[in-house]
């Protein structure tokens, strides 16, 4: 409420709780009551009154980027390690398409966000006037909703609407645009008690008792189950991770994640497959095909999970719980789908386990874990290790185990490639919301920023962006954010100066054609950020490796690792597009892989 | 691998082949939503952006007090896409109701259409008399041209436009379906 008190030493003093104020001034009072306390965003012309607000107050702390992309990544991260809501403040025209990536990008990885864009005054709208651009049109399909305010006297009611379609149901991001000539106008704050919520959205979140009765019957007579999580447990918050280790330790069951679900089960376990999918592990993924019942919770069955969706797990029973009714069925045909939120659900379903005091087949159940062993026997992530060239996969293996032995609470980004799918693979994921990682969407240049917004939740975390040479370039000007804030982010890159994914595909795919993908003109990565003001370091080969890890967890400043890796490593395991899970290739296998099928 | 790569030596690719197609069906959904700007660009984007067909939409405010629209959206597609095409209109946060009239039962489906012909003489009388047979109106004449309006069901109005072909016809402007469940039952009910 202080924050408004310069308004009142100039109007009358305010009712309890509706007051007047400009919108600019509403803005910052909602973002204050709905418990922001970081904002991510760039200025320009069409949000300055809100800037001005912001100045005027020390609640809310805003963090510049580089560039709007930066923001909302930042606000990704920020939202995807905390549980809140992320929130970015662009202008309009450039500010706004500027996010249009990282909406999309939080769109696909259901993180709540609430973006906030300037617009051009309501007078101007619709004349191509400067920096104007269809904003609501632009983000309509790429965000979960979206508002234009045209009236000051709705604006506060749509602020708190935005956190709440943001948070509830499946999250995702919302759009409030707001025109520069409401960000003027006096009007009355309602807070968020009373705010006028137009939509009716209440998504439903309580599972169906009959349908969890009939799951749970379903997994205490199964022979050879699995259960396979994603992201949707993490956004049921943190007592969802807990709700799924019970359940899995009662069961007995093995349990493999997406790779938005990793960390809900402690990777450290012996129930845990590792991650499914066409980079997953082996293990994990002939469960998934061989499996008798199949517990799915709050992943959805994207094709980078499925493989060809026709032999996908073919004799399978599906349990399929999900808070958003579309993602049933969508891909993949279900027994049980139950729509629900994943705590509510897990807490069913332990509760009607332990009821009907249901065990598990014992005699299946071991037999079952037998196959397994010989499955995960096949160690799938082993390669070939070599005493002087930098394997990447090694590179993390050291990191790992520094991270390990860190007393921190320890943090992972990655952008996108080859090397996020070793991190996936090699680095440890014990608890929820430690991994960010752009999933569905893919979006190159997500770590660096995302890292950013992590670091400004837990300062005192270690947060480390593994990234590749390619990735890093496309959002390399938040180093300068880093700079400003004092945030001690680390940027471990892969550099083996290839896109490298892109040429694993190309090497495996497409005729061994390398198309554009050989990153020409690389900067000195050690230069570039000392440059900036960071600490450069760099590791060529294996005996340097590790004092440069040392150094990097050691010191407390911005820091990039140029780490000079082995130019053409594949990533492996690997499920080629079209095939099944139980069609996977393995690294030794990668040389028979008959290249000339193009 | 080896029994795959001589099926896949054909195409010469080793992506996946397209799934199969499956039959498609038309159905008729009834849509509850608040009247807010952009509501329409938000339902009809959602088809295009998912690569799905809408075959005729008709939308206007119901209740005037809540400010509520229905929408009625005859679209085609296989029962996975329906199914889809539902559930994703539901979860659209301006979506109140779904209804998926063609699978809940009985129901009332109209279309408005107005036809003009031109034509002279004893052409005339033909138009007439087949615009007649199916209960048309005559709601505009001039010597050289008749507007007939028709309500009927989508498959009766194409009918009449086919059968009125031959007799002039220049212009036509349909209003899309207008639908209704039988009986008591009320929308998303």
């Amino acid at each position: 409420m202080e924050a408004t008190q310069k308004q009142d030493k100039a109007t009358p003093k305010p009712k309890a709780k509706t007051k007047e104020m400009s919108g600019a001034e509403m803005v910052i009072e909602a973002l204050i009551e709905q418990g922001v306390d970081t904002i991510f965003g760039y200025p320009g012309g069409a949000v300055l009154p809100i800037y001005d607000a912001l100045f005027q107050q020390d609640k809310i702390k805003h963090v510049l980027v580089r560039q709007e992309g930066g923001a909302l990544h930042a606000a990704e991260g920020y939202a995807r390690s905390t549980g809140k809501v992320g929130c970015a403040l662009v202008t309009s025209g450039p500010g706004a398409t500027n996010a249009v990536t990282g909406l999309a990008d939080a769109l696909l990885d259901s993180i709540p966000l609430v973006c906030i864009t300037g617009q051009v005054p309501t007078f101007l709208i619709g004349t191509d006037a400067f920096q104007e651009a269809d904003t609501i049109g632009i983000t309509r399909p790429c965000t979960k909703h979206n508002f234009l305010v045209k009236d000051q006297n709705d604006l506060a009611s749509a602020m708190h609407e935005s956190f709440h379609i943001a948070r509830s149901g499946r999250p995702g991001p919302v759009v409030i645009d707001i025109p520069k000539d409401i960000q003027f106008a006096q009007g009355t704050y309602v807070s968020k008690d009373e705010a006028i919520m137009h939509s009716h959205y209440k998504p439903e979140t309580d599972p169906d008792m009959k349908a969890i009765e009939e799951a749970v019957e379903l997994m205490a007579n199964a022979k050879c189950p699995v259960f396979y999580t994603g992201g949707g447990i993490i956004n049921a918050g943190e007592e969802a991770s807990t709700l799924l280790r019970e359940l899995v330790r009662e069961t007995g069951f093995p349990i493999t994640s997406t790779l938005m679900g990793l960390g809900c089960y402690p990777a450290k376990d012996k129930q845990w497959l590792g991650m499914l999918g066409m980079h997953g592990t082996f293990e994990a993924n002939w469960a998934m095909h061989d499996c008798d019942v199949m517990i799915c919770i709050g992943a959805r069955f994207d094709d980078r999970v499925t493989g060809m969706t026709s032999k996908f797990s073919p004799d399978s029973k599906k349990i399929h719980v999900d808070i958003d009714a579309s993602s049933i069925n969508k891909n993949i045909n279900i027994d049980i789908p139950i729509v629900a939120d994943a705590k509510k659900t897990m807490e069913a379903m332990l509760s009607v386990w332990r009821a009907k005091k249901y065990k598990a087949d014992q005699k299946a159940l071991k037999s079952w874990w037998d196959r397994i062993e010989i499955w995960r026997a096949k160690n799938c992530l082993a390669y070939k290790k070599d005493d002087t060239i930098i394997k990447p996969q090694y590179a993390l293996e050291r990191l790992a185990h520094y991270m390990e032995q860190d007393k921190r609470d320890c943090y992972v980004t990655t952008e996108v490639g080859q090397h996020q799918m070793w991190a996936a693979q090699f680095l440890p994921f014990n608890e929820p919301n430690r991994f960010m990682t752009s999933g569905g969407l893919g979006t190159m240049g997500y770590g660096l920023p995302a890292a950013v917004g992590v670091q400004m939740a837990h300062p005192d975390a270690f947060v480390v962006d593994v990234a590749g040479e390619a990735s890093i370039q496309m959002n390399i000007q938040e180093l300068a954010t880093a700079i400003q804030y004092r945030l001690p982010v680390k940027v471990f890159i892969l550099n083996n100066e290839w896109m490298g994914m892109v040429r694993q595909w190309q090497e495996l795919l497409h005729g061994e054609r390398y198309s554009e993908t050989y990153s020409e003109a690389l900067p000195d990565f050690v230069k570039l950020v000392e440059a900036y003001g960071g600490v450069g370091l760099r590791a060529t080969c294996v005996d340097e490796l590790d004092g440069v890890i040392e150094e990097m967890m050691s010191n407390d400043r911005l820091t990039v690792v140029d780490v000079m890796v082995a130019k053409t490593e594949n990533c492996f395991p690997m499920i080629p597009s079209g095939k099944a899970h139980n069609e996977m290739i393995l690294s030794p296998d990668a040389s028979a892989f008959d290249k000339s099928l193009v | 691998m080896s029994t795959d790569s001589t099926s896949k030596k054909k195409s010469k690719s080793v992506y996946a082949p397209t799934p199969k197609q499956v039959a498609e069906e038309t159905h008729i959904l009834a849509v509850l939503v608040n009247n807010e700007p952009g509501v329409l660009a938000r339902i009809v984007g959602f088809y295009s952006g998912r690569g799905y067909n809408i075959e005729s939409l008709t939308v206007a405010e119901t209740n005037n007090d809540e400010h509520l629209s229905r929408i009625t959206i005859a679209c085609k597609g296989t029962p996975a896409v329906i199914d889809q095409i539902k559930a994703q209109l539901q979860r659209l946060v301006p979506v109140l109701k779904v209804s998926d009239l063609t699978m809940e039962g009985r129901y009332i489906e109209r279309e408005l259409a107005l036809l003009k012909i031109v034509c002279t003489g004893d052409k005339r009388a033909d138009a007439q008399r087949d615009a007649d047979a199916f209960c048309a109106r005559t709601v505009d004449s001039t010597p050289n041209s008749f507007i007939f309006e028709a309500t009927d069901t989508a498959r009766r109005i194409d009918d009449f436009i086919a059968i009125m072909k031959p007799h002039g016809l220049v212009d036509v402007s349909r209003t899309g379906i207008a639908a209704i469940s039988k009986g008591d039952r009320v929308i998303g009910e």
